[in-house]
């Protein structure tokens, strides 16, 4: 088992997310972070999915993937051969604030976002080891909420989706 | 608004006809009126049939395309109407039968509401289609349907579903018709790599001993031609899987049986025994291969596959070679040597003598009294035209007319394989009835499949449709009794079955009808129906607790294959 993303470059048609997700469902498989945004390419969308498996099975969803109608191109990448960033806001109240807040976010690297009187959100965009070992810190200042993104990634391969999409 | 602006509706049936769709199959209903109604114009261009039930209307179309080649149409309404395609719709996506369904549903701005009849018959079909799509615009309508028929029969066939809301057929669009040539997300030629053709010729010329197994592609590619081709230059062996069986002829001297669960010995047990192992147009299914970990594991396999997904899924291949069978049995053809191998050959027939004497036998020539399944069909062989078509349902019946129909020609098989549909026959035999009155349809099914779909005796007496039903009643669901004797210690848990008169039920719907009990009985009962002029129904009586052999038990290997 090992971490891979998948990206599928796709027309922008309803129920497309659907159809994919359900080829996750099917086998049992659980996706670990979806995104969905345009592309480049006008009318183009690019979903990227994060999801723990062996290279079998993830050759075999990517090859269903693919299979979609409107799907123009499904490709898979291990962790080394992506550059990927998530984003994450904690929520944390007013009340709980002290000066070891502020070595914590420098260390990070986080940001306020946010102050209002009875909250600060603060906001870490990095891998998921950063933003989890955030999160165990905060949660011993009365963390409000939190919220990851799934990943957005781009591939190091020199390749563009314009060869996909003729 | 201009003149030569139409309804929606009209748009739909326009556009079924410009796809030279001959007959539709369906059920009218609230949701889909303006379309019947459309439809009331247009009866001269676009036949359609009423069928009992929609799960009746999508068989008859899978009947019809599977015999046809062509895409065939159903049409509901929404909610009940919609779900009831739902079977036929995974069986069609199993066994790549090309289908354009279209279904009603609520006006566009009731959905999402629960209105009356309303179901997300989008969502709940995704799984099961090839593509689908609700249109809620009348100006959608047309490019809709060109895209779902350029898709279900394109590339590896498939069903489609086109949801269109009853505002979109009331109102008015014009009507431009264009057929799909294809799109940029959907690639349906895969051209033949010539590597992948050396490095298969390759295995293929230094075989010993190879052998090949056709499925369905063969038929889907129309490649039988290419198939014999091949195996007439190269010598090499060569089985059917249950969907393949027609693509190339029974008597052609390399056709060595049928595979699977319950196809014939040798095919199965030499599977472990090839060194070179040629999968034309098959997708080793679990019925197929047994127990994987056992399966050809000495064998290089070369699978000649349209479908990328298909290979690599269940068995890795040394060789894959993509694109369509027609064009990469002819270019492989061209490429091996011609050869023959009698040794290997001869290994066929011996295990084939030894099935013969154990199992064929005393199946078509039984001398204990009860009447066999085998020698039903046996008898139905010495009377059927060439170009029969056999269409079975699923259980026991099934597997005994397809080991022992004599196939001989492309598209004469019609069964439920991959889904495995009790109640698929008697409306699959009426659709391929409806393509062609004059060709000879034989629906075999058994008492418990019959009685799923049993209302569509009421189709076939309304359409007079030849179609010559001949059930195999044995009061049980045989197959599953089976297992029950085999592996459940005869504990017969809910498979016996009270059935009513059938020849009465089928006399109620105006349709011929005879009952065999006795052996001497059965060759004139046969011929009687054959050359009788319409529909005819014949029950045949057969042993209540006969079982099929040889069998491939679940989680055996393909060479523990069992004769009794």
């Amino acid at each position: 088992m090992k971490r891979y993303t998948i990206f599928v470059i796709t027309e922008n048609f309803i129920g497309i997310l659907n159809r994919i997700t359900i080829i996750f469902t099917r086998r049992g498989i659980n996706i670990d972070a979806l995104t969905a945004s345009e592309s480049r390419l006008e009318g183009i969308h690019r979903i990227t999915i994060e999801v723990t498996a062996s290279e079998d099975t993830v050759i075999q969803l990517v090859n269903q993937i693919e299979k979609i109608i409107d799907v123009i191109k499904a490709f898979y990448h291990e962790d080394e051969s992506v550059v990927y960033q998530e984003i994450a806001l904690y929520k944390i109240p007013v009340s709980r604030l002290d000066g070891g807040l502020e070595k914590i976010i420098r260390q990070h690297n986080a940001k306020i976002i946010a102050a209002e009187p009875d909250f600060v959100v603060l906001e870490l965009t990095g891998h998921k080891e950063q933003t989890q070992e955030l999160l165990e810190i905060l949660k011993g200042y009365g963390l409000l909420e939190f919220a990851r993104s799934g990943r957005v990634a781009v591939a190091k391969r020199m390749l563009t989706i314009d060869s996909f999409v003729k | 608004m201009k003149d030569s602006m139409i309804r929606g509706a009209d748009i739909v049936v326009r556009s079924l006809i410009a796809e030279n769709a001959e007959i539709i199959f369906g059920y009218p209903g609230g949701a889909i009126m303006p379309v019947y109604d459309a439809l009331h114009d247009y009866h001269d261009q676009l036949r359609h049939v009423l069928t009992r039930h929609e799960q009746g209307a999508i068989h008859a179309a899978q009947g019809y395309a599977r015999v046809s080649g062509k895409v065939g149409v159903c049409i509901a309404t929404s909610g009940p109407g919609a779900t009831n395609l739902i079977t036929g719709l995974a069986d069609a996506q199993i066994d790549s039968t090309p289908l354009v369904c279209i279904t009603g549903q609520v006006a566009s701005h009731l959905l999402g509401t629960d209105a009356f009849q309303e179901t997300d018959v989008v969502g709940i079909s995704m799984p099961a289609t090839k593509w689908n799509i609700q249109v809620r615009r009348v100006e959608d309508i047309a490019s809709a349907i060109a895209k779902g028929f350029y898709i279900a029969k394109s590339g590896r066939p498939g069903p489609v579903l086109i949801d269109i809301t009853k505002d979109a057929q009331t109102n008015f669009g014009e009507f431009n018709y264009s057929k799909c040539l294809g799109f940029r997300s959907y690639r349906t030629h895969i051209p033949v790599e010539k590597t992948a053709i050396q490095e298969a010729a390759f295995l293929i010329n230094m075989a010993k001993r190879p052998y090949l197994l056709f499925g369905q592609g063969v038929v889907l590619g129309e490649a039988e031609e290419e198939l014999k081709a091949f195996l007439d230059k190269s010598g090499i062996p060569a089985a059917s899987t249950l969907l393949g069986s027609g693509a190339l002829s029974e008597d052609h001297p390399n056709y060595v049986g049928k595979l699977g669960m319950h196809g014939n010995y040798a095919p199965n047990l030499l599977t472990n025994q090839c060194d070179v192992l040629i999968a034309v147009g098959m997708r080793f299914d679990d019925r197929v291969t047994g127990d994987l970990k056992r399966y050809a594991k000495q064998a290089k396999v070369i699978h000649l596959e349209l479908d990328p997904a298909e290979i690599n899924k269940i068995v890795k291949c040394e060789v894959a070679v993509l694109g369509s069978c027609k064009d990469s049995l002819s270019l492989l053809a061209d490429a091996v040597n011609v050869n023959a191998y009698p040794d290997w050959m001869a290994k066929f027939q011996e295990l084939a003598d030894q099935e013969n004497a154990t199992v064929i036998q005393p199946d078509l020539k039984p001398t204990k009294p009860g009447l066999t399944m085998g020698e039903v069909i046996h008898q139905i062989n010495q009377y059927k035209a060439d170009d029969a078509i056999l269409v079975t349902d699923v259980g026991q019946h099934q597997m005994i007319a397809w080991r022992y129909f004599n196939y001989k020609k492309p598209r004469t098989q019609v069964t439920s394989g991959g889904l495995g549909t009790m109640g698929f026959a008697l409306p699959a035999a009426l659709g391929a009835q409806m393509y062609d009155f004059s060709r000879q349809v034989v629906c075999v099914v058994g008492d418990g499949g019959i009685q799923m779909t049993i209302q569509e005796l009421g189709t076939i007496m309304q359409t007079k449709a030849p179609v010559k039903i001949v059930l195999l009643n044995n009061n049980f669901l045989g197959m599953v009794r089976q297992w029950q004797q085999m592996f459940f210690d005869k504990r017969y848990s809910f498979t016996e079955l009270d059935n009513p008169d059938f020849v009465k039920i089928a006399e109620a719907y105006s349709i011929q009808a005879q009952k065999v009990t006795e052996r001497g009985d059965l060759q004139e009962a046969i011929e009687d129906m054959l050359i009788h002029d319409g529909p005819y129904f014949l029950e045949v009586v057969v042993e209540k607790e006969d079982n099929v052999f040889p069998m491939i038990a679940t989680g055996c290997s393909v060479e523990e294959v069992r004769l009794s």
